[in-house]
């Protein structure tokens, strides 16, 4: 009967996010497939830059995405640490893959577009070298989980470890602002408002928002199978003590 | 109810002390964090010779000369205070233009010259396709440099 | 069209952005869905064997 009450929860999670699947995947293809139109056919190049700036176009979005999704983390990781959530470890282990993948993204698509701009793969600027300690406190998030056999001391470990790496995510963001970096400041998200013409912001804005619906997507699906996983390990549990 | 507020403090706690140390550990470490000095630094600073360092700032207007044996390039990096003259022999990266930020490494030589063993271009937030930058730059409404 | 690929000679930058950001989230979708099938099937299976036991 414990086991019954402690399914409540997950499942109206599972039946919530199912329904809501259908529509992130559908704005993900919809909205990738305009943005990278307007992106690759319809923007104009950079009056610096020229057709390399293109790569902003999955650069930038990428980089939000493993910004957001390392907040979404720490915060789902406190809940689960403080209310003991049974849902909240399970969506923070269920995002890390994919924000690791962002991650690699952003590093590869700036390296890309750094090697013909700045003259450079890399530097070790303070913006460049916070964004590879980000992709560290995701493999290590992920290799925390690994670590132990009891899912439940796995959980609270990698927990602290994402509350712990959050203290990454406004060095990262502030980076440009603090210290003399190679890296440019914020062209988006600054006081003065987007430093960024709109022919180039609204597809990029496009791309965020079609790479927002798609971290959606994978996320609601990627968590279900936690939530399954944990369910065959309390059966397989039961059948050994039966 | 209790336990929940506890581990709720407990955390906060934990955040805020986190978040102390890292502020006070940034602060002691910023010298070491820039990326690049300004020509203003390095004649506050008095930077000795054979110091290994980055310089940063803007390519000085109209200070660009090319050697002639085609190889060789020659510029000024100012912050409109002071500036320091580049000696560079190498392939300069596609963004190098006048008025553009650029960061060099190298050191400086006895007569006070930044000998440059890489140079890198230092992109600026602005994002625009040419024609705005063209009707900007007539209508004197043009901010970059 | 030959002008639109070589991307005013920037073609070896801007492709291979484009593409390791897809081959990526490719490869995501694929692990993501994969891994929920595995789990749903090793569910079906425990819970059937449950419900076969029960009655005896």
């Amino acid at each position: 009967m414990v086991s019954l009450h402690k399914f409540a929860n997950p499942a109206r999670f599972v039946r919530m996010s199912s329904a809501l699947l259908p529509w992130m995947v559908g704005m993900s293809a919809v909205l990738i497939t305009v943005g990278l139109y307007l992106g690759l056919f319809v923007a104009p190049p950079d009056y610096q830059q020229g057709e390399s700036m293109r790569i902003i176009f999955v650069h930038v979005p990428s980089a939000w995405m493993s910004m957001f999704i390392y907040s979404g983390m720490a915060i789902a990781s406190a809940t689960g640490l403080i209310w003991k959530h049974p849902v909240a470890d399970l969506l923070a282990k269920a995002s890390a893959p994919v924000g690791a993948g962002f991650t690699f993204a952003t590093l590869a698509s700036g390296s890309l577009w750094g090697q013909p701009m700045w003259g450079t793969w890399w530097v070790w600027d303070a913006r460049l070298t916070s964004y590879l300690i980000l992709f560290f406190l995701y493999i290590g998030y992920m290799a925390l989980w690994e670590a132990f056999d009891d899912p439940q001391r796995a959980g609270k470990a990698a927990a602290i470890l994402a509350l712990v790496g959050a203290v990454n995510v406004p060095i990262i963001k502030f980076s440009v602002d603090w210290w003399n970096t190679l890296h440019q400041p914020a062209s988006v998200m600054k006081m003065d408002g987007p430093a960024i013409d709109s022919s180039m912001l609204v597809p990029l804005l496009i791309m965020a928002l079609g790479f927002t619906a798609f971290y959606g997507a994978v996320v609601i699906v990627r968590t279900q199978r936690e939530i399954m996983a944990r369910k065959v390990r309390t059966l397989r549990m039961a059948q050994v003590q039966a | 109810m209790t336990r929940k507020r506890r581990r709720l403090y407990l955390v906060l706690f934990g955040m805020a002390l986190l978040g102390v140390a890292t502020a006070l550990m940034l602060n002691a470490f910023s010298d070491n964090l820039v990326f690049f000095h300004s020509p203003t630094d390095v004649a506050a600073k008095s930077f000795e010779q054979d110091r290994r360092f980055r310089l940063g700032g803007l390519v000085e207007e109209d200070s660009v000369i090319k050697a002639d044996d085609g190889i060789g390039t020659s510029f000024r990096i100012t912050d409109n205070d002071n500036a320091i003259k580049v000696v560079f022999n190498g392939s300069l990266p596609d963004l190098f233009r006048e008025g553009q930020g650029v960061v060099a490494e190298g050191k400086l030589d006895a007569n006070g010259v930044f000998q440059a063993s890489e140079v890198l271009a230092k992109h600026d937030e602005n994002y625009m396709p040419p024609e705005v930058a063209d009707a900007l730059k007539k209508s004197g409404n043009w901010k970059g440099e | 069209m030959t002008e639109f690929f070589h991307m005013g000679g920037y073609a070896a930058f801007v492709w291979p952005s484009f593409g390791i950001t897809a081959a990526i989230m490719i490869a995501i979708v694929i692990d993501s869905w994969r891994g929920f099938v595995r789990e749903r099937d090793t569910l079906d299976k425990l819970q059937s064997q449950r419900t076969k036991r029960k009655p005896s």
